[in-house]
């Protein structure tokens, strides 16, 4: 009888190897998303589309470089182009895990460079749907994260994440993350508010590889309770450019140089 | 219109000197924008109900390089109040990078400090009319004629100023209700100084704070008076006097939201001893400031800001009577709330500025929205009230409401 529950437990051994926990998963999620490379630089097309097809088109360039290893410190440096009244206008942000971030605006009207108080990741990014936590991340330690099941999304195998907060500060309820078992690279989200209705919908429209970084191209937030939706496009997008800590500073906030932003 | 025949020289000279073939990357844009400002209380001392009247057309050219750039901003405006010559080359300057070092020469706007709307270390100047006048935020600033130096060592950066010294512009006496000391002397004249200005700031992270340094050395951006005699005068000259300021600035994180602190001292040069009633005395100011974003997409700035007259015993006993007394200190509080709404296309805000020493105050509400992505308009408007020679009191008959529509291209 021993030998018999020796070997039951040795077949199972190498499934309880393989298997990841949700929060592994999403580490390595965040390493696929919002860390491949070095550094990383994107032509951006935002188009923020609201539930009478109206549309407004925000255009930057975004720049990114990590300072240390998947979920450590980051930089991003962003340049707008469109729409007119903000042309010109530079934004950069030092993002840390454990804190809130600093954030600089570049007020070209006035010519002045401004701190913004920022403690709020969860507020809109230029008015779209995406949050800035949506767009740079958020805390993995900030919720609890179970794999419910796996599931294809199109073609691709899934694993399927709950993700509950931890604290009560989030403004949704939980979220759940269908992550390429392949890629690791999130194909589609869903936002649940507080009552647990479904709020908002991700999803990962383009996905090619770039310089051997699987890339979300095309992306969309729709927000399912107004109807509003942001459809993203990344252009231009590259790689391990070298980009200098130095773009980082006061001096290039107010004076972009032309090879970084184009 | 000199401006507006500058642009066109240099655009020209742009287009036939360009070398072929040069990597440069020209982009033209510009806006069309009516503006108009409407009194509230009571007409202009000039009989008229508008502060402001105009239809404003700006054009900018955008050349860019590797390592250069050039930035021409010039615009025309067609003013209903009779002015002439509305015809202005806002910005006009050439810029080089180099790797550890810069450079822009030309006409700038140049803002140092950390207050708004409340100027410790911005010692460039300001068009206060423009903000009196519900005109949009960007013509609070002037250009000025400067050659600007940036040099980047590494252990902080540094940025030295020399300029052709330009005044700041104070509202129109004919559009404006303003305190006059002197109302019966109507022969004025202007002196301006022949000599230029000079600034450097250096500033540097120290800690994750935002750390600066100030020097300036030049005069006052608003005038001083001086009449020909104290019994009987017949003319008034409108003067700058010497200053020098040093100052410094801190900000950063605090808490939940981001502090700053501004100090500096002014120097007022041709009056140390606080004798010459007419110049006013060295003052030391200071501000603090706390900015933070309690829920998504509102903002709260808060400011204390305060001012004090060095010398102030030399300054009572040679004031000669008749004239308004000022406390030796001032002090400011302001708020401003900024709430964004529909996706940040709609802004509301309100600034306030309350002086408790002399009950002054300024408030300006005002709502903004974009239409598209290229036609906004706002509507706004300026509150004044306070002791009748106050900053902001003896503009109280001045109270007006105000309309900007900009469709940029």
């Amino acid at each position: 009888m021993r030998r018999w529950w020796i070997w039951i437990v040795a077949g199972l051994l190498p499934l309880q190897a393989l298997a990841l926990s949700g929060e592994e998963v999403m580490k390595k999620s965040q390493a696929a998303f919002l860390y491949p490379g070095k550094d990383f630089k994107a032509r951006v097309m935002m188009k923020l589309i609201n539930k009478d097809g109206q549309e407004r088109l925000r255009e930057l360039t975004m720049l990114r470089k990590n300072a240390g290893g998947p979920g450590g410190d980051q930089k991003y440096f962003m340049y707008f182009f469109q729409p007119a009244d903000v042309k010109d206008m530079t934004f950069m942000i030092h993002k840390y895990p454990a804190r809130d971030d600093d954030r600089w605006l570049f007020v070209p009207a006035i010519n002045m460079v401004k701190r913004i108080a920022a403690q709020d990741k969860r507020s809109s990014f230029v008015g779209s749907d995406f949050t800035y936590e949506d767009v740079s991340g958020r805390d993995i330690e900030d919720d609890n994260h179970i794999i419910e099941r796996q599931e294809k999304v199109g073609n691709r195998d899934c694993y399927v994440v709950k993700s509950t907060p931890k604290g009560t500060d989030a403004d949704f309820g939980h979220k759940v993350t269908w992550v390429d078992t392949a890629n690791f690279l999130p194909l589609k989200e869903e936002q649940y508010d507080k009552r647990g209705n479904r709020y908002k919908l991700f999803t990962a429209d383009e996905v090619t590889d770039i310089k051997g970084f699987p890339t979300a191209i095309k992306r969309t937030m729709k927000n399912l309770q107004t109807g509003h939706r942001t459809e993203v496009a990344y252009i231009k997008t590259d790689y391990d450019l070298g980009i200098e800590d130095s773009l980082f500073s006061e001096r290039y906030l107010r004076q972009p140089p032309r090879k970084w932003i184009d | 219109m000199p401006g507006i025949r500058s642009i066109a020289v240099a655009l020209f000279a742009f287009a036939a000197l360009a070398p072929p073939g040069t990597s440069a990357e020209v982009t033209l844009s510009g806006f069309l924008q009516q503006n108009t400002a409407s009194n509230t209380v009571t007409a202009n001392p000039d009989g008229r109900n508008y502060k402001w009247l105009e239809e404003r057309a700006q054009l900018k050219l955008d050349a860019t390089g590797d390592a250069w750039r050039v930035l021409l901003k010039g615009e025309v405006a067609y003013d209903h109040l009779g002015r002439q010559d509305e015809g202005e080359l806002r910005e006009g300057y050439v810029d080089y990078a180099a790797r550890s070092w810069d450079l822009r020469a030309g006409r700038q706007v140049i803002t140092w400090g950390l207050g708004d709307l409340v100027f410790v270390n911005d010692v460039f100047p300001k068009d206060h009319e423009a903000l009196f006048a519900g005109r949009p935020l960007e013509y609070l600033k002037r250009g000025v004629d400067a050659l600007k130096l940036g040099a980047y060592p590494g252990f902080a950066s540094f940025e030295l100023v020399l300029a052709r010294f330009r005044e700041s512009r104070t509202p129109d006496a004919q559009r404006f209700w303003l305190f006059d000391p002197m109302p019966s002397v109507a022969n004025r004249d202007r002196v301006k100084p022949d000599e230029g200005d000079a600034g450097l700031r250096i500033y540097r992270d120290i800690a994750g704070y935002d750390a600066a340094l100030y020097l300036y050395r030049g005069y006052q951006r608003t005038p001083s008076l001086r009449p020909n005699s104290m019994i009987a005068p017949t003319r008034i000259t409108y003067f700058y006097p010497k200053l020098s300021v040093y100052g410094a600035s801190l900000s950063g994180r605090a808490g939940a939201g981001v502090l700053s602190l501004e100090a500096a001292l002014y120097d007022s040069r041709q009056d140390r001893s606080g004798n010459d009633f007419t110049v006013p005395n060295s003052q030391t100011r200071m501000l603090a400031g706390y900015q933070v974003q309690p829920v998504e997409d509102l903002t709260l700035n808060f400011q204390y800001y305060a001012e004090r007259m060095h010398d102030y015993g030399a300054y009572r006993a040679a004031l000669p009577a008749g004239f308004p007394v000022e406390k030796r200190v001032n002090h400011y509080l302001t708020a401003r709330a900024t709430q964004l709404l529909q996706h940040q296309t709609l802004r509301l805000s309100v600034y306030a500025s309350y002086n408790p020493s002399n009950g002054d105050y300024f408030v300006n509400p005002e709502l903004r929205y974009s239409f598209t992505d290229r036609l906004w308009g706002a509507v706004g408007g300026n509150l004044f009230g306070g002791k009748p020679w106050g900053q902001f009191g003896q503009l109280s008959r001045n109270d007006n409401v105000y309309l900007q529509v900009r469709r940029e291209f």
